[in-house]
């Protein structure tokens, strides 16, 4: 199987690489750009944990090869807020306890990025909807919602 | 005669509960926030090492077989493998994994001649990447030859010959039974005026982290070295073990935690990933990594949990009295014994839940079948008490035409009444149970429902109400380990933990655990209770992780010992510590140290507010005016500010040699109430949750919001347990649902939307602050609830819940069956 040769942008930074057409697009965010903070949980695309946004849509990473994902733009969880300067939404999940073990979290997050970008100002009953895609074992999930109303909150101006 | 069920110690509490703190008690943000939600948490597959090979696994397709040959040579073959190991190779280079079975059932990382379990590994294959070890692994030609299969409990009671999984342990699959009669079970059951039986069926499920086990090992052939970094727990305690199956002395073994993206008891102790891990980094001289993927987590983990048949009497008064309680248990342990039956062990300690039930008589059966073993599950255990005990006493209110709730109360042990010991010799250290229960009556608005559920019921809906009052034992001593044992030995009785601490010269407090972070909150409980002790604000306190060359006696998070232990640890460090700076600071001000305090950031002279010196400036000085130190002499003013305490369990005393009672072994007994109201859908087998609320007393809380975060994730793992999670396995020994696609775990739409939660604080006199564990109680208590819920939806068919999970294919059958037998009457 000889290699392809991909242009992907992550977080604003373009990498050229070569991979192998199967590679996953998980394995290529996680290993080949030791980008580590997007979790692969399950490999077959239930648990939610490795979404990733591509063109601004989420995505299963684990689902996704990397090869179709030549010429896109990808976020994942590093390109969106430090500790120093966390995104609203990451302050959300810091004041409201939205998060225990922190594994699902880099999901929940990039999936509740895009819920934002479509409704600025979601009802319980949207988000519950926007996450009924990804599996928690820690929360009980409540307040993540909280967490994303919050995070929806300080989007909007609020402090 | 009354029972001897043993004595109580007495209290080791140093710090009183008390109004007035300034740090505990606080919903505090959680300090390990920061870098897990910017993805800057190392997880075990975030370890990443230069040259690093990895290893995949060729999983048994069969239940129960000999290994009749083994052909690696085409995977040898293929360009980027490394090594390739049989079980055979692999015994010659390691030995028996870690167990605690007594006598030990022998268990290897790569299957042996035999294997016992689909899934369990049987060749394992090193390569420059995964992808390429995984292809290697399909080129692996295994011929078996096939061997009776046993997969029912109650069958495997009666295995002989080839059916049996370890000959070396006598023709049978029965790997343990145990009787203990604690008090006086004939006599009580003799002057009951009614007995209640049941079955009662509790599924095999599993903790089931997001996060798989794994592990990365490095050896360094020049100091003769193991380095693993795993997703561990207790390798403060039992680390060493693993060195044993290596072959190379304890000291040449280091263990470094990584972040565990959640356990739930699936991460008690790793030591399968770590040994094959670093069995290959030997071998191939380079940092080799084991990480199970979602298949080997649900087949191969050691770390499914309790599926137990229940055969159960509960004897009674006309008026509700609870005398006895009678059990005969058979548990499927699944291929292997890992832990014996320390599951059971658990259960006793809170057997007869909140009720002062005189005597208890069990009988545990534990047996073994072709499946992947147990382990630990929150509650390990205990949970399963939980549900038995409450679907008694439901069934005892019912058969006696007496209100639920009201047979509850008639029984609880009274709040004068502890510290209290069970008939099984455990104490409960201190509770209100009926201050909790009606907590919860009003959180729900048990009246307001109780009347709605009237109308919905005449409009033709099924709705119920479910409310159990259960227990939450926390902080285990390590004599539940082998307290079954007859032998009359002794067995291990310290199970501490340990805190480190330092003061640098400019004043930042560093703590360092010797626990691991496996999804709780370590490092903010630390902190809280760090500033606590030393009124500074917490943006001065640093946590880290010891690895096991570093490491302090500690067992770990389990069995929610953590926010106990941990605090108990701090407490007695920071003593130390304070002792010295206070003779410093005695010094600095001339003033008599007896008369001194920490108050924000100062040592303060009690009553003379002006008269102080920063805790900067006072570490400053320790640190490097060693000649302007009050004594010149004394042997407890060396330079530096740091302490070390190693904090033992607050209060266990040991089994009785006859085993009349097992000793103190699991006294700091958290409790609560859950209820709920459901609608149940009987066409269609489907329930939701029209609200649910449940009230915990965990004692002193630390940090209530992480105390809530426990409890509702908790709630999720239970309403999994009761109503969708079972591993199931077919005739064959094979396991028909592995993956998140058919092993259902509560999402978003199974959960309830808004839970509500209440705190009732009775502190433990036993813990510095009178705080308990809360970390297992919300799956311990949803499970008889939401059957209780269930039972009572469904009244109207007279259907009597037995069993779980209640799937909606199980809610339809009893529906159907009700429908039949009520067609045919």
């Amino acid at each position: 199987m000889s290699n392809e040769k991909i242009t992907i942008t992550v977080n604003g930074k373009r990498y050229d690489k070569e991979v192998e057409p199967r590679r996953l697009l998980s394995d290529f965010i996680r290993d080949d750009l030791r980008l580590t903070g997007t979790h692969v949980g399950c490999e077959h695309g239930v648990c939610g944990s490795c979404t990733v946004l591509m063109n601004g849509k989420s995505v299963r990473s684990c689902l996704t090869f990397a090869v179709m994902a030549d010429g896109a733009e990808i976020m994942t969880i590093e390109g969106l807020g430090t500790a120093e300067n966390m995104h609203p939404l990451q302050k959300g999940f810091w004041e409201k306890h939205g998060l225990q073990c922190g594994f699902c979290t880099p999901g929940m997050l990039m999936t509740a990025v895009e819920l934002l970008k479509e409704k600025p100002r979601p009802s319980v009953d949207e988000i519950r909807e926007a996450l009924s895609g990804n599996l928690c074992r820690c929360t009980g999930y409540q307040t993540i919602v909280e967490s994303i109303q919050r995070g929806a909150e300080i989007m909007q101006g609020g402090k | 005669m009354a029972q001897n069920r043993g004595h109580i110690p007495k209290s080791r509490q140093r710090e009183k509960p008390r109004e007035g703190l300034k740090y505990i008690g606080k919903s505090m943000k959680r300090v390990e926030d920061p870098r897990i939600l910017t993805g800057r948490g190392i997880y075990a597959d975030d370890i990443n090492l230069p040259d690093m090979a990895h290893v995949a696994i060729v999983r048994s397709s069969h239940a129960h077989a000999r290994i009749k040959r083994i052909d690696t040579s085409k995977a040898e073959k293929l360009p980027g493998v490394l090594a390739v190991l049989t079980g055979a190779q692999a015994a010659e280079l390691t030995g028996p994994l870690p167990t605690w079975s007594s006598p030990p059932v022998f268990q290897r990382v790569i299957a042996h001649e035999k294997v016992r379990h689909v899934g369990e590994a049987v060749a394992a294959v090193c390569a420059e990447s995964r992808y390429i070890a995984e292809d290697a692994c399909d080129l692996i030609e295994v011929e078996y030859e096939p061997l009776p299969i046993v997969v029912d409990p109650e069958e495997a009671l009666k295995s002989r010959g080839d059916a049996v999984l370890h000959p070396d342990h006598g023709d049978t699959n029965l790997i343990l039974e145990s009787k203990f009669d604690f008090g006086p079970v004939a006599e009580d059951f003799a002057r009951a005026d009614h007995v209640v039986k049941r079955r009662l069926r509790w599924p095999r499920s599993g903790g089931t982290p997001m996060e798989t086990n794994g592990a990365t090992a490095v050896w360094d052939p020049g100091s003769q070295r193991f380095t693993i970094h795993a997703n561990t727990s207790m390798y403060n305690f039992v680390g060493w073990m693993i060195a044993d199956t290596l072959k190379v002395p304890h000291h040449k073994l280091n263990i470094v935690p990584t972040l565990a993206g959640g356990s739930f008891g699936a991460k008690l102790f790793l030591y399968k990933q770590p040994v094959m891990a670093a069995m290959f980094a030997k071998l191939v001289g380079r940092p080799v990594k084991y990480l199970e993927d979602r298949l080997d987590a649900s087949l191969n983990n050691d770390a499914h949990a309790s599926d137990r048949v229940y055969y159960v009497e509960l004897a009674c008064k006309k008026d509700g009295t609870l005398l006895s309680f009678k059990q005969r248990i058979i548990d499927d342990y699944g291929a292997y014994f890992q832990y014996g039956v320390g599951q059971h062990g658990n259960a006793l300690a809170q057997v007869v839940g909140a009720y002062a039930i005189n005597s208890v008589g069990v009988h545990v059966q534990a047996v073994l079948t072709n499946k992947n073993q147990q382990g630990a599950y929150r509650g390990f255990g205990s949970e399963v008490a939980n549900f038995v005990i409450e679907r008694l006493v439901d069934a005892a209110a019912d058969e006696l035409k007496l209100d639920r709730i009201e047979i509850r109360r008639k029984n609880f042990i009274k709040k004068d009444q502890f510290p209290f010991l069970i008939p099984t010799g455990n104490m409960y250290d201190s509770g209100d149970y009926e201050k909790v229960l009606d907590e919860t009556l009003k959180l729900l608005d048990y009246k307001g429902w109780k009347k709605k559920v009237e109308e919905m019921r005449k409009a033709g809906r099924y709705v119920g109400i479910g409310i159990a009052s259960t227990q939450e034992r926390s902080v285990f001593s390590s004599t539940e380990f082998w307290m079954w044992n007859l032998d009359g030995k002794i067995g291990w009785t310290s199970s501490p933990d340990s805190m480190s601490l330092k003061i640098d010269p400019r004043g930042r407090i560093y703590g360092t655990l010797h626990s691991p972070f496996w999804g709780n909150s370590p490092e903010t409980v630390a902190t809280q209770v760090i500033a606590e002790q030393f009124q500074v604000d917490p943006s001065n306190i640093e946590i880290t992780y010891s690895d096991s060359d570093k490491g302090l006696h500690s067992t770990g998070p389990g069995g929610s010992r953590f926010t106990v232990m941990v605090t108990g640890a701090i407490v007695g460090a920071a003593a130390i510590l304070k002792k010295k700076i206070f003779k410093i600071a005695a010094h600095m001000m001339e003033a008599n140290a007896d008369d001194l305090e920490l108050r924000d950031g100062n040592v303060v002279v009690k009553g003379a507010p002006g008269k102080k010196v920063s805790l900067q400036d006072l570490a400053f000085h320790a640190y490097y005016m060693r000649l302007s130190m009050p004594d010149p002499e004394d042997p407890e003013l060396t330079s530096g500010l740091d302490a070390t305490y190693v904090y033992d369990h607050p209060v266990t005393t040991l089994p009785d040699p006859k085993r009349e009672h097992m000793g103190i072994f699991y006294p700091i007994m958290g409790h609560m109430c859950h209820s709920m109201v459901v609608e149940v859908d009987p066409e269609t087998g489907q329930f939701k949750f029209l609200d649910y609320a449940c009230v915990h007393d965990s004692g002193v809380m630390i940090n209530p919001m992480t105390l809530e975060g426990h409890m509702r994730g908790g709630v999720v793992n239970g309403i999994g347990s009761a109503a969708s999670e079972q591993y199931f396995y077919d005739k064959n020994g094979q396991p028909t649902n592995n993956l998140f696609t058919d092993y259902i775990i509560p999402s978003i739409s199974e959960s309830p939307a808004d839970m509500k939660c209440g705190h009732v604080e009775t502190p433990s006199p036993f813990t510095e602050y009178g705080i308990k564990g809360g970390g297992e109680g919300g799956r311990m208590g949803t499970p008889p609830a939401l059957a209780q819920a269930i039972e009572d939806a469904l009244s109207p068919f007279g259907i009597k819940i037995t069993e779980l999970p209640l799937t909606q294919n199980v809610i339809r059958r009893l529906v159907r069956e009700a429908q039949a037998k009520k067609a045919a009457d």
